[in-house]
């Protein structure tokens, strides 16, 4: 593989991708993806109220869609996911619900290879994560495989962990420079875009340690941002947070969701989040989906019961 | 007491001598250290097993018999070494042992939540180790990497049974020739001790530099004194 080279996404490269990301998965290209062309054009829409949204490197173009079939995940003798089928569409914003230990943290993990997958197939655009091809056999992915999946994913987690050995600037850039192969200049000019646009760009210099909880998340998103992967995962985000840091951290998440073109899986327990940031709602329970659709009907009108008494407990809690 | 302080040419080369063994033990027992307790942290089973001998068999035995190995029975297969060097390494190598120890329980003890963001920034294991593990690792090494080079400072007092003239020989010398025991045992106890505070004060400034990139400290330089009061606090939470 060659090394990854961005060119394409200078200082001002509003929302263009890498264009390694096109190199490296041209053999077994998973999504299809016509060129770096469309992307451009596509990343003027990329400007917020936010301001100074020229150096903000949203991601947008062709995200890949997600297929989980007959994922089965166990913990010892906890069988946590049950042969577990559904399908995220390229772009589409889906929001996973369902008590607790149902397993949507798990699905998130699987997802960033940060548990093991049993059996069944990820699919992540056209490439099985965790599963490549060798001699016209499936066989178990190999760390290069996996490196070259997690390209395309980026995680945001319930308790931030930033690194607290750099500052916050650093914490963007060392992904970029040690594994996209940015320059520094190019790293520091996307770090300071993103800072800008979480509401951070006093912050640069700061370290993680100075910031408040609501700060940190703010630079963490825009830590997994700085990576342009086009899967974006969120666990519980702002559960973590003083609640009056949360609504904060929402709108900003809510604005990304909107001015790009991630693929988003999100897990929340705060209902308006849920709806204001998903075009569809899954309702886990036992290792399986219970009910799926649009938060309205989700939210509104639940046909099953267990989704009805879910619902219940999280209003009275 | 004038008759020992007489000699002080004697004790400064003597001094000299252990300060000596202790830096380049303690240069050879930190490389043995990083390179035996990283393997103790991989992912492969044999690399491991690595780790293990290594740190058994030489935490497992006294140095002194190390060094008769080195100093006496390895010259009668052919393998030569200096007095000084045979010294070194008997050192390096126990000491070493304890290091690995304290860089594997270290390494393990950076918080999983780390690991995972290294992760999901698709960092490489290499990257993983290098960038965040080890710098944050560190942290919890320093204290006891500064108990290690003190015992280690001490513990050169062996080489004075193999013929090196370091401090310990050096205050038995003077004390069989001027007869005034208190006195030369005296000058001995407090040249180690001043040479073990000096070592503390090293380590407690390396404290400071660490806590200072974890963003536990304000971003002033501290002063000597504060350094040689110590730091509140430990671990990598902050
Ligand atoms: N590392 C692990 N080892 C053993 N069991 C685990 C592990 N991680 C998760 N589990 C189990 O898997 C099940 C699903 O956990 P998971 O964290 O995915 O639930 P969740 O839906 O995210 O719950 P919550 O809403 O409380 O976050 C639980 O029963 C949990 O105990
Ligand atoms: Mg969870």
């Amino acid at each position: 593989m060659p090394p990854t080279e961005s060119d394409e996404v200078g200082p001002g490269g509003v929302g263009g991708r890498p264009s390694s990301e096109s190199t490296d998965t041209e053999p077994e290209s998973p999504t299809p993806k016509d060129s770096g062309d469309d992307a451009v054009p596509k990343g003027e829409g990329v400007s917020t109220e936010k301001g100074d949204a020229a150096a903000a490197p949203l991601p947008r173009g062709e995200a890949p869609g997600i297929r989980f079939e007959k994922v089965i995940k166990r913990f010892g003798h906890n069988v946590v996911l049950r042969e577990l089928d559904f399908t995220v569409g390229p772009g589409e914003r889906v929001t996973l619900i369902g008590p607790s230990g149902s397993g949507k943290t798990t699905i998130l993990r699987l997802l960033m290879t940060l548990e093991k997958l049993d059996e069944g197939l990820i699919w992540i655009g056209d490439e099985t994560l965790w599963h490549m091809e060798r001699g016209g056999k499936r066989v178990p992915a190999n760390q290069k495989h996996l490196h070259e999946m997690r390209k395309q994913v980026g995680m945001v987690f319930q308790q931030f962990n930033l690194f607290p050995n750099m500052n916050v600037l650093r914490n963007l850039t060392e992904g970029p420079v040690r594994v996209l192969g940015l320059s520094r200049d190019e790293a520091v000019e996307r770090a300071k875009g993103l800072l800008d646009l979480v509401g951070l760009g006093d912050k640069i210099d700061s370290h993680p340690s100075q910031l408040s909880g609501g700060q940190q998340q703010r630079v963490a998103i825009a830590r997994a941002l700085a990576m342009q992967p086009r899967v974006l995962l969120l666990d519980e985000v702002t559960s973590a947070l003083d609640p009056e840091l949360v609504v904060g951290v929402q709108d900003l998440l809510r604005d990304i969701a909107r001015q790009s073109d991630l693929t988003l899986l999100c897990v929340t327990h705060e209902m308006t989040f849920a709806k204001d940031i998903s075009d569809r709602v899954l309702m886990f329970d036992g290792g399986q989906i219970v009910e799926e659709g649009p938060p309205d009907q989700i939210f509104g009108e639940p046909s099953e019961q267990r989704t009805r008494d879910f619902l219940q407990a999280v209003l009275a809690s | 007491m004038a008759d020992v302080l007489d000699s002080y040419n004697q004790w400064l080369d003597g001094a000299w001598l252990t300060i000596q063994l202790t830096i380049f033990g303690g240069a050879v027992a930190l490389v043995l250290a990083l390179v035996f307790g990283l393997a103790g942290t991989s992912r492969h089973a044999w690399v491991r097993v690595l780790n293990r001998v290594y740190v058994e068999f030489f935490r497992g035995n006294a140095t002194l018999v190390l060094l008769y190995w080195f100093f006496y029975a390895l010259p009668l297969v052919g393998l030569r070494f200096t007095t000084m060097f045979a010294a070194i390494l008997a050192l390096g190598l126990n000491v070493g042992a304890y290091g690995a120890e304290v860089v594997r329980g270290s390494i393990n003890a950076v918080p999983k939540a780390q690991f995972e963001a290294t992760v999901a920034l698709n960092f490489t294991p290499y990257q993983r180790m290098r960038r965040v593990l080890l710098p944050q690792g560190f942290a919890l090494m320093l204290p006891p990497f500064g108990n290690l080079i003190i015992e280690l400072m001490k513990g050169t007092a062996i080489v004075s049974l193999v013929g090196l003239v370091d401090l310990t020989r050096v205050s038995k010398n003077i004390q069989g020739s001027t007869g005034e025991t208190v006195a030369a045992f005296t000058v001995v106890l407090v040249l180690y001790f001043v040479i073990a505070q000096v070592l503390q004060l090293f380590v407690r400034y390396a404290e400071r530099r660490v806590d200072r990139m974890l963003g536990r400290r304000m971003p002033t330089e501290p002063s000597l004194g504060t350094i040689a009061a110590g730091a509140p606090g430990a671990g990598v939470g902050g």
